[in-house]
């Protein structure tokens, strides 16, 4: 299952002087879960992964995993719980950097740069890949605030915050809502407007990619839509990746999925996260290849 | 049925040995009352009887008048300014610094790292310490410097931001940890540096709780005699201190020399003074409970 995608070389990121620049993957290398099916079709991929392996200390939580982020597409990665697509979903704009022991093995490339080489500085692929987080995490000030916050600390050069401010509640579909009080605290928005306000204040940085783990399980089916809508419109300009529970979620906004889950490691006994299937949406909802996969989609498991 | 339904009625309203209504909770319930009272009763005895034997003295010139001979012409002017100065300048050498030490260690340093963690264990050992002790430590370093005279105000600050620097401290990383973790990682998320995060998120949203916290620290330092007797505190002070290298007398001091003095007079101001010292402690406290009333964080 796992060696016809071995990149042969078992890097891990310990300071042993990397710079890797022009990191490719070849398409069809990447596991489908078919042998008749490549992904030379995703589209100009923005993320790749090739062999990443995700340890918490010596423990193993996602292993051997390749798989590619098409530009101004979305993936969804999907699976029963603790199968590691948080994980995997942290360690690719290196938020997982600031939990203690956690370790990337194998290869995560942004354009073909390895993503931790050592020279380059994971505050700048933050700002250049965002983070929307399972609960809406505004900040403790005002509305306008919060969205200026990130252009201020990137020291974005701005010609007019207040138009960049209404630009961006606009593409979040917040702006009517808030106009009028722009100055009040972030708190006083339902959790819809908030994770809204937590988008608009990702996109406020201008990144290219945001990153969204569970976005929508906090909040109720009508706010849920407004975010799918939201996500299908910020499509066109940005390459999203989003963790979902919610099957149906992922057929309707996902370009492409990825099936994930999590078996028993054969020497340590641990519970180690694997990637079974990654197809287009259709596809994969349709006609899985793997048994595993089938059973989870139609509700047998996990 | 029937006789499970009698059985699960039976269960809620019988009373039980653990009831709320059992005999042996009420009579702990009386006992925890009667605590209450008690602590509540001596507090309102002291605070009586003080102002019942200072009462003839609390008047301007408890206020406007230096220390003198005479009880009747002597007023508590210099130890208030003389607490004031003492005071604010602990309040300038502890808060920068506490707030710092605290900052590093909750948010930077390595929690698990075994020197960090022998940290910590001093620091709440330190908050334990007695004050005396902490005078002992300012007036030996005093010494080491040279300086003769060591009954200034500066070194006065010096003794009181060691007494109360380690509950600075405590009680700005405990405001710190409060912050929920989120808060950090949605303006990492943004790009944001460490640095940038603590000065922007974190430690905004920590003030009202640093501030409460720093206040009650000083309250406990304005209380304070002790640490500053041992530096030789002044008695008999006859003018306003004007500098950190001022000579300076504060209330508790004050008070406590007066109460010495033979004279009834004596006795009377003292009782008095305490009512000022009691009613700036007081304030003091309430302060520190409205910032935390009106801008603690409801996360
Ligand atoms: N900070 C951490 N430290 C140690 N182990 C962790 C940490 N975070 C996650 N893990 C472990 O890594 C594995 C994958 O966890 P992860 O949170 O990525 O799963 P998930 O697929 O996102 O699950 P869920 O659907 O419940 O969110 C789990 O076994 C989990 O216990
Ligand atoms: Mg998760």
């Amino acid at each position: 299952m796992t060696s016809e995608t071995s990149t042969g070389q078992d890097t891990t990121h310990t300071g042993n002087g990397r710079a890797q620049t022009g990191v490719h993957i070849d398409p069809s290398a990447v596991k489908t879960g078919r042998p008749d099916r490549s992904l030379s079709d995703v589209p100009d991929p923005v993320i790749e992964c090739k062999g990443v392996d995700i340890f918490y200390g010596s423990f193993r939580a996602v292993s051997d995993v390749t798989m590619l982020f098409g530009r101004n597409e979305i993936t969804a990665l999907i699976g029963p719980s603790g199968c590691g697509k948080s994980t995997l979903l942290r360690s690719l704009n290196r938020m997982n950097d600031l939990i203690e022991g956690a370790r990337v093995a194998g290869v995560i490339a942004y354009h073909g740069q390895d993503m931790y080489a050592d020279d380059v500085d994971p505050i700048e692929v933050r700002r250049k890949i965002g983070m929307v987080f399972q609960k809406p995490n505004p900040f403790p000030k005002s509305i306008y605030d919060n969205v200026a916050y990130g252009p201020r600390v990137t020291g974005m050069k701005v010609d007019s915050m207040d138009d960049l401010v209404e630009e961006v509640l606009t593409r979040a579909a917040l702006w009517d809502e808030v106009k009028d009080k722009l100055g009040q605290s972030a708190y006083g928005l339902s959790g819809g407007q908030q994770q809204r306000l937590c988008i608009a204040r990702t996109i406020a940085t201008r990144p290219e990619v945001i990153l969204m783990d569970e976005p929508c399980s906090a909040l109720d089916p009508i706010a849920t839509a407004k975010i799918e809508d939201l996500m299908h419109e910020l499509r066109d300009d940005y390459t999203i990746v989003v963790v979902t529970h919610n099957m149906q979620q992922a057929a309707r906004v996902a370009d492409r999925t990825a099936f994930f889950t999590a078996r028993p490691d054969e020497q340590t006994g641990d519970r180690t996260g694997m990637l079974v299937e990654f197809d287009r949406t259709t596809v994969l909802f349709t006609k899985p290849a793997d048994k595993r996969t089938e059973d989870y989609i139609s509700g047998r498991f996990g | 049925m029937a006789t499970t339904a009698d059985a699960a009625r039976a269960a809620i309203t019988g009373r039980a040995r653990g009831g709320e209504r059992s005999t042996r909770s009420l009579v702990f319930l009386l006992l925890l009352w009667l605590s209450l009272l008690i602590a509540f009763g001596v507090l309102v005895t002291l605070i009586v009887t003080i102002a019942q034997d200072g009462a003839g003295r609390l008047d301007s010139g408890l206020l406007t008048g230096y220390s003198a001979s005479v009880p009747e012409e002597a007023g508590a002017r210099a130890a208030i300014l003389g607490s004031a100065w003492v005071i604010g300048t602990t309040a300038v050498l502890t808060i920068p610094l506490g707030v710092a030490a605290a900052i590093h260690l909750e948010e930077f340093a390595d929690k698990k790292h075994w020197f960090n963690r022998l940290l910590e264990l001093n620091i709440q050992n330190l908050a334990a310490v007695p004050a005396i002790i902490y005078g002992m430590l300012a007036l030996g370093f005093l010494a080491l410097l040279g300086v003769q005279n060591k009954n200034v105000v500066i070194g006065g600050a010096l003794a009181l931001s060691l007494l109360i620097l380690p509950v600075v401290i405590i009680a700005t990383r405990e405001a710190l940890r409060a912050v929920p973790d989120e808060i950090r990682q949605g303006s990492l998320a943004l790009g944001a540096t460490k640095w940038q995060t603590v000065w922007r998120q974190t430690l905004p949203s920590a003030v009202p709780g640093i501030a409460t916290g720093t206040i009650l620290a000083l309250s406990r330092a304005l209380g304070e005699a002790a640490p500053l007797l041992l530096l030789g505190g002044l008695v008999y002070v006859t003018f306003d201190p004007n500098g950190l290298l001022s000579g300076f007398t504060t209330l508790p001091i004050q008070i406590f020399n007066w109460t010495g003095r033979p004279q009834a007079g004596f006795h009377e101001l003292a009782a008095a003074a305490s009512v000022v010292l009691l009613v700036l402690l007081l304030a003091m406290n309430a302060l520190a409970i409205f910032i935390r009333n009106r801008y603690q964080h409801r996360w």
